[in-house]
């Protein structure tokens, strides 16, 4: 069951990441160079590794996918990269205001960490749509797995690629040589990445039960009309088709 | 730039958690929804059960 464990996890992602909001606040001292607006940090740059880290799951799972045949491991893939969209969306426009503030631009086209993450974004922009025109369920799994693998594997390249740029413009958070953040400063940033993570784990538990829980239902709705065909969701549908049976053994 | 004064940042904070919480709150919406849809349908479940199994 997807819903194992979730009111636990749940409390958990509360407590910890209203204490990360409480020590961004309270505790974390004022940037010297760049004071109050450094603040945003706190949300925007775990946003972004948890969204580029859920990413690279999906693709992970979509591995497991064309491994296994298996339709869970679509549907948990198919939630990662859905989820990490919806941070991706935060990600930019936390970082459009902080650019904003900052820059006096609401965008930079010459900055390579930004141009980097839109493309990204722009590039799972299309798999809802490349799922979407696909009928055949096992087309559209077997593609958007492809898709997922192949766009996963290009999220670490890129990451690399800016990097290696020239141009280091985008303030670092964690550096290479092990960053430049002070301790209380570090800890805060420690605390809101780990609140993130949870946020990120018990959102796609929470829509993993939600769609497990609808799938179960259209299953035992076609078993109760008499009829033990597999069930197909009515329509046609980027989210992965059901084609459980009344009870699936879908773990 | 040189640092942005606090009651001027302070508005620029503010509207980046806002938009973090508003994303959350979006998402919440959403599945509230599609939870209210399942309800829904398990309700008319039951009812079909009912009318295939007549309580005695």
């Amino acid at each position: 069951m997807y819903g194992k464990g979730l009111r636990a996890l749940s409390l958990a992602t509360t407590v910890v990441l209203t204490g990360a909001f409480a020590l961004v606040f309270f505790y974390a001292p004022n940037d010297a160079d760049q004071g109050f607006i450094q603040k945003i940090f706190y949300v925007h740059v775990p946003m972004a590794i948890v969204a580029l880290c859920g990413f690279i799951a999906g693709g992970v799972m979509a591995i497991a996918h064309l491994r296994t045949r298996a339709q869970k491991w679509d549907m948990r893939s198919y939630v990662a990269i859905h989820l990490s969209l919806i941070l991706g969306v935060g990600v930019l426009v936390t970082g459009s205001i902080w650019a904003k503030a900052s820059w006096g631009h609401w965008w930079v086209w010459n900055e390579p960490t930004l141009v980097s993450f839109l493309i990204i974004f722009l590039l799972y922009a299309c798999y809802q749509p490349l799922r979407f025109s696909i009928e055949d369920p096992e087309r559209q799994a077997r593609y958007a797995s492809v898709f997922a693998i192949i766009a996963g594997a290009f999220v670490p390249l890129n990451f690399l690629a800016v990097r290696l740029a020239q141009a280091y413009t985008h303030p670092r958070v964690l550096g290479t040589t092990g960053g430049s953040l002070p301790g209380d400063m570090r800890l805060t940033f420690l605390v809101a990445l780990a609140g993130m993570v949870l946020l990120f784990v018990t959102l796609w538990k929470y829509e993993m039960t939600s769609k497990h829980a609808a799938m179960q239902l259209r299953a035992l709705r076609r078993k109760l009309a008499g009829d033990e065909a597999p069930v197909r969701a009515a329509g046609r549908s980027a989210a992965p088709a059901a084609t459980l049976h009344a009870r699936p053994d879908t773990h | 730039m040189p640092a942005l004064p606090l009651d001027e940042a302070g508005k620029y904070v503010a509207a980046a958690y806002v938009v973090f919480i508003g994303l959350i709150l979006v998402y919440v919406a959403i599945m509230a929804t599609k939870l209210a849809r399942i309800e829904r349908e398990l309700e008319e479940l039951n009812e079909l059960a009912d009318r295939r199994e007549p309580s005695p």
